[in-house]
């Protein structure tokens, strides 16, 4: 092949027929608050352990519509309540986190 | 002179009564030893060493009398409540203190027996009047008759519970109803039994006009020339006392002897470690489901709430109904108001936190990958004996800190700023969730960071920081006091460091839980307030300030259900029409903001707004 400089990106298609969606399903029945969420990252800026260690309340979210496993990010979740100040949709996210803490079977 | 009528002092209607109390009083052993064997070896030895304390044996000697008998903090609350539980219980206490005092100065022969205090009427004659028997009997009827009056309150309570300061009183269960109508049964069954019995045995102003009114009523020729109808009354009066203390240790009336191991218990300087076994166990038990606590829990302004109250989560632990108990736990704000009003002092904020600490995660909390070192670095530098730490909610408004720096400029106060960039979380939040491990990491690396700057004074400007450093970080043993900033900026002003200027701006205070109730923070901000304007009062406030609705203690509670308690907080507050809403928590402001139709501030920009520089410095 000739080397032009340059390569085709990698494509970033999802294909949602082979995303393994029931940890999010399950949770959605648990917590039927997390459809209302809009992905928007109000959470995230006002994240107190985001800074320290990567937590991202909206990656988490993303992460478990997308069936990648979030378990490290949220055990860096402090508690702390802001996101739940700033969500513009009145999410209850401090209880949505714990119940996403629960709800891996081990 | 008083004989015994009966020659050997035995009838077989005292059989209910006695076999009703083996059964309680064995009941009530077994559960003693039971709490008492759940209790951790620690708290095992620090309460048998506090029984021999002479100070705390006073201290329990006094508590069992004004908790259990006078039931000093209704009496407090409203005084026809209070009448209305210290009649019948210090009104029935007196009538078996004197029956054994009879029994003791007429018949020291029968004190063996156990019933003869009880049905002291039924067994004896009185062959001659003296003055030490009229005075008996007087004070025998005396204290029937303040027995019955109160019986005759929780009656109409029943009715018209607003009379008595309350609004809404708790649901009764089939067995507690059971149990009160058999005890409201008993003073007046007795009143009865007596009255047949009085022409034989004596009387005084309430039994003796009882025996007339019998004695016409059954006035058949011979009736009474024979004893044996007497009988039915009596027979009546000790099954009743029998269905009354079967019922007892499955009702609510379990907190008459419960409340007897509380106390010293509490005395002792226990707490709860275990939602279910121990003194958890004991505040249940004693739990006389009153319902002071629906009023005071300010989740309640919804009807839907009620059911959430402490009363109702002590019942669900008794049933053991899991669903329910995780339900009423999780839902919880944490304000501590039930805990504030409850007369026997049941720990409501305590027992939700160690049930919630029951609960596993799949997901434990890691906070190994926190970097603290940027942080205790910038906090090492600089000079300052003042560390201001202002906390991750302080973030989200960011006026609150700017006004503590600008208060602290004026003052000339040397200070560093520990968390400019911000900061880890203090680990209260994660606490009250009940996940005690992944607390316990956070507050050890903020721990760090604040002994790192080497300060001596940590101001925080979040009561909920505040309660944390306090009692969980150990702090004051490293020689670091932890401080409040309306606590320190009116020490500042006292001490004329900060000059504050005086305005007619009507302000009122709203007292936030972690503050108040949490850490019993009342009269400084008030008195700092007080320099900057006019204070004025809100409908409920300092111990009875009513949570602004944010609360980080309930984990379910959504946004639109605290909207509710936002508004009855609000509502509350503009009671004296106040200029402004002055508040001493970052929590507090955001949520309060959130409805307010004026201002809400914080009490450092309120007092930076009137501050006047360096007041010392002027006047010299």
């Amino acid at each position: 092949m000739i080397d032009f400089g340059f390569q085709k990106a990698k494509s970033s298609t999802v294909n949602l027929d082979n995303v393994d969606m029931r940890l999010y399903y399950a949770l959605a029945e648990k917590e039927p608050d997390i459809k209302r969420c809009m992905e928007c990252g109000s959470c995230t800026a006002a994240c107190t352990s985001g800074p320290f260690n990567g937590m991202s309340l909206r990656q988490v979210i993303h992460g478990l519509q997308r069936g990648t496993d979030v378990r490290q990010m949220v055990s860096g979740c402090m508690l702390c309540g802001k996101c739940s100040m700033v969500c513009p949709r009145g999410i209850n996210t401090r209880h949505l986190l714990l119940t996403i803490s629960r709800i891996y079977t081990k | 002179m008083i004989a015994d009528r009966i020659a050997n002092g035995f009838s077989p209607f005292v059989i209910p009564f006695l076999l009703g109390m083996a059964f309680v009083i064995g009941y009530c052993i077994v559960g003693m030893v039971r709490i008492f064997l759940q209790l951790p070896g620690e708290d095992r030895k620090k309460f048998l060493v506090s029984l021999i304390t002479p100070a705390t044996i006073w201290k329990n000697v006094r508590d069992l009398f004004l908790d259990c008998l006078f039931h000093v903090k209704l009496w407090k609350r409203k005084a026809l409540l209070g009448y209305m539980h210290s009649s019948i219980a210090f009104g029935w206490f007196m009538l078996i203190v004197l029956g054994h005092i009879e029994v003791a100065l007429f018949l020291p022969h029968r004190l063996k027996t156990f019933y003869y205090p009880i049905f002291f009427n039924y067994f004896v004659a009185e062959e001659g009047r003296t003055l030490k028997g009229s005075v008996f009997f007087f004070l025998m009827d005396f204290f029937l008759l303040v027995v019955l009056s109160g019986i005759i309150l929780a009656m109409i309570k029943r009715i018209r519970s607003r009379w008595f300061g309350m609004r809404r009183t708790t649901k009764l269960t089939a067995v507690d109803t059971i149990g009160l109508y058999s005890l409201w049964l008993i003073f007046p069954l007795r009143l009865l039994a007596e009255g047949f019995t009085a022409h034989i045995s004596g009387g005084s102003f309430l039994t003796m006009p009882v025996n007339w009114v019998v004695q016409h009523v059954f006035s058949s020729p011979g009736f009474f020339d024979n004893n044996l109808h007497m009988l039915p009354t009596w027979w009546a009066y000790s099954i009743d006392l029998a269905v009354f203390m079967c019922v007892l240790p499955f009702s609510r009336y379990m907190h008459i002897p419960a409340e007897m191991m509380l106390i010293p218990l509490r005395n002792a300087g226990l707490k709860i470690r275990n939602a279910r076994k121990g003194f958890a166990k004991a505040e249940v038990y004693s739990c006389p489901s009153c319902g002071v606590c629906i009023d005071a829990c300010p989740m309640t302004v919804k009807k839907a709430n009620v059911n959430y109250s402490t009363v109702y989560l002590n019942r669900q632990i008794r049933r053991g109904n899991e669903e329910k108990i995780e339900e009423i736990a999780d839902k919880c704000l944490m304000c501590g108001k039930c805990s504030t009003v409850c007369q026997i002092g049941v720990q409501g904020p305590e027992l939700r936190v160690a049930q919630r600490a029951v609960r596993k995660y799949a997901v434990p909390g890691d906070f190994s990958s926190v970097n603290t070192v940027p942080l205790t670095l910038s906090a090492g530098q600089g000079t300052g004996n003042v560390a201001y730490f202002a906390g991750c909610m302080t973030a989200l408004t960011p006026g609150i800190s700017r006004g503590v720096e600008s208060l602290l400029k004026k003052s000339g106060v040397d200070y560093k700023f520990l968390d400019r960039d911000g900061g880890l979380c203090c680990g209260r939040p994660m606490l009250l969730a009940g996940r005690l491990k992944e607390a316990n990491q956070i507050m050890a690396k903020n721990r760090e960071i604040i002994l790192s700057s080497g300060c001596d004074t940590l101001l925080v400007s979040c009561p909920i920081c505040y309660k944390v450093f306090k009692e969980n970080y150990d702090l004051e043993a490293a020689g670091v006091k932890v401080v409040h900033h309306s606590v320190y900026f009116e020490s500042l002003a006292s001490s004329g460091k900060l000059r504050i200027e005086h305005d007619l701006l009507n302000l009122v205070f709203h007292d936030p839980c972690e503050l108040g109730r949490g850490s019993g923070i009342y009269e400084q901000p008030r008195n700092l307030l007080a320099l900057a304007g006019n204070l004025v009062g809100a409908a409920q406030e300092k111990q009875m300030s009513i949570c602004c609705g944010g609360s980080l203690g309930s984990l379910t509670l959504n946004f639109q259900q605290r909207e509710d308690l936002t508004r009855n907080a609000l509502k509350n507050l503009c009671a004296d029409v106040p200029d402004i809403i002055v508040t001493a928590c970052p929590l507090c402001r955001s949520t309060l903001r959130r409805y307010a139709d004026r201002p809400v501030l914080d009490i450092a920009e309120v007092v930076d707004r009137f501050a006047v520089t360096g007041g010392l410095e002027r006047s010299a």
